[in-house]
């Protein structure tokens, strides 16, 4: 037993039961952003704390079921400046959607914990609780808006497919289970660097593949993302787009850089196939989108693929590239989510059109669309187009060079699409006169955002370090 | 004499019927039930896969207690959303939400 390996998600809990007992004392805690300020501080304080915990040794806590090492110390960081954008993001946001608030910032901290559990799980039953408290969580949350038709559509489409997608993923492990008598990875991984290649092998990697592809909107499963993120509160929406689906990739990572390594010439077809579809499917109906949440949906589906050019090309550079670029987007996405947010406070609407003319009312709301959308195009001042040009020279570095010119080319489209919406933006007129009341917390996450997106852009040196070594000691 | 394979059937036919439910019930409540269909076979594969295979750890056993007490919270999670979609909208078909598409 060693308590300082799970002492972050301790913190996690604590903070999330302590919101809610507060909130059962105090009812004005329920009702005032109270909780929210409490929730922020001490996400701000977890993070500095975990900056001192030590990155370079693995400490696990039971046996191997659970480790700690720099990989899962650097998402369980991201996961944190996720939840402190989020509830930033919240603080104004929920006032004319609900009475309790307090619930509400509780709620994150529990999904916090869910994904930190699923970035240190080394055992698969540990895994798939981190994963299943990481998705009720959200679906709570998503349908936190009651008022709001959209909302529980939302949350119920949300639970009853993620339900399914956990199903075959558990029919895969059972599988797993059955064939080498244990669940933990490095166990698994020893049993199986021997073992022969069986039919019910075959089925249990593609079940295991289709259950975490769920998570991170691999294209055949990736239904739920557009509707999702268009009825749930926009900050969980960001919460979602990033969070769940880092969460999904540091699973998927351990997964199938680990417990499957053998078994490469197995799943690789498979997901280069998926890859491709992703990132044509990601890309084409990103086109065609009038509302703004969906049309970033299919953005981050898009963005999916362009990360799984990474885990295609199987080595210690793309791993690197893959935290280097999660980075990047999380910056990006959460300064678009953000002016989605401030858009919705001020119009009440997020179509792409309600964006006419925004120029004119806040030159500050346009300037964060302009750098959270050329970053995810990959337009070279922002980070994007680093992320993009590591990813892609070591795609064709592993010899998928027709994979990568795909993927260019489909950057290419995407380039098109996200200048669609900034030419909407810059030009237009709208009907909104007064200027846009952007409330300081929001201004002060989309400040954040858009200068890490330019600062790693211009000094990416500090960043693709620190991902190199996390891959290098992963490895 | 019954052996692992006829548990494996059983539970691969369990989990067939739950897709099929889940494909083609337009109830959100049958859904469900679908879904628990599902997981009920992943049970019996745990269960059955640990006396046969690997009896002296009981590592089956707590994957399928864990996975009981994960598919009770999903069920009163998704009853709770059915509720109050039901008090909203006075529907529980599947089909008929509609708001969202594209």
């Amino acid at each position: 037993m060693n308590i300082s390996a799970v002492s972050l998600e301790l913190a996690s809990l604590s903070l999330g039961l302590l919101t809610i007992i507060l909130g059962l004392i105090f009812p004005s805690f329920r009702s005032k952003n109270t909780g929210g300020y409490l929730a922020i501080m001490g996400l701000i304080s977890m993070l500095i704390g975990s900056l001192y915990l030590p990155a370079s040794n693995t400490q696990t806590f039971i046996n191997t079921f659970y480790v700690q090492d720099s990989l899962a110390l650097f998402f369980k960081q991201l996961f944190i400046v996720v939840a402190i954008f989020v509830n930033a993001m919240s603080l104004r946001y929920l006032k004319p959607y609900t009475k309790n608030r307090g619930d509400y910032f509780a709620l994150t901290f529990f999904a916090l914990t869910g994904m930190m559990i699923m970035a240190s799980a080394a055992e698969f039953i540990t895994l798939y609780i981190g994963l299943e408290l990481m998705t009720f969580t959200f679906v709570l949350l998503t349908t936190y808006k009651k008022q709001d038709l959209k909302s529980g559509e939302a949350g119920l489409k949300y639970l009853l497919l993620s339900a399914i997608s956990s199903g075959v993923l558990l029919y895969g492990l059972s599988l797993i289970y059955g064939l080498t008598g244990k669940l933990d990875f490095s166990a698994i991984s020893t049993v199986f660097s021997i073992g022969s290649v069986s039919p019910l092998l075959v089925w249990a990697i593609i079940m295991v593949l289709s259950g975490l592809g769920f998570k991170i909107a691999l294209v055949p499963f990736h239904m739920w993302t557009p509707d999702v993120y268009e009825g749930a509160p926009t900050p969980i929406t960001a919460f979602l787009a990033v969070g769940s689906k880092a969460a999904g990739f540091v699973a998927f990572i351990r997964v199938f850089f680990h417990v499957f390594a053998p078994f490469t010439s197995i799943f690789m077809p498979l997901l280069i196939t998926l890859t491709v579809l992703t990132l044509l499917i990601g890309n084409l109906i990103a086109l065609a989108q009038t509302h703004l949440k969906r049309f970033l949906a299919y953005s981050s589906i898009a963005h999916v693929g362009y990360i799984l050019l990474g885990v295609i090309a199987y080595s210690k550079l793309g791993l690197s590239a893959i935290l280097f670029y999660l980075m990047l987007y999380l910056f990006a996405n959460i300064g678009a989510f953000a002016g989605v947010t401030a858009l919705v406070i001020n119009t009440g609407h997020d179509r792409i059109s309600d964006l006419a003319g925004l120029w004119k009312c806040s030159p500050f709301l346009s300037v964060i669309f302009l750098i959270s959308l050329l970053s995810l195009a990959g337009i070279p001042p922002t980070a994007g187009f680093i992320g993009k040009f590591y990813l892609f020279t070591e795609a064709i570095h592993q010899g998928y060079l027709w994979l990568a010119a795909l993927a260019l080319g489909l950057s290419l489209v995407a380039v098109y699409y996200y200048l669609m919406v900034i030419r909407t933006l810059l030009s237009g007129t709208s009907e909104e006169t007064q200027p846009f009341i952007i409330p300081f917390s929001l201004r002060l996450v989309m400040i954040v955002s858009a200068a890490m997106t330019i600062g790693i852009g211009i000094w990416p040196g500090p960043f693709t370090d620190l991902a190199l070594n996390i891959a290098q000691s992963f490895y | 004499m019954i052996g692992l394979s006829h548990y494996l059937l059983v539970a691969a036919a369990l989990f067939c019927i739950g897709v099929y439910s889940v494909i083609t019930k337009k109830n959100a409540i049958a859904v469900l039930m679908g879904i628990e269909f599902m997981l009920n076979a992943i049970n019996i594969n745990l269960v059955a896969f640990n006396h046969f295979m690997a009896p002296s750890q009981v590592i089956g056993q707590v994957f399928a207690i864990f996975i009981i007490g994960v598919a009770a919270a999903e069920v009163s999670l998704g009853l709770a959303i059915i509720l109050s979609l039901y008090r909203q909208r006075h529907l529980v078909a599947i089909d008929e939400m509609d708001i969202l598409k594209w």
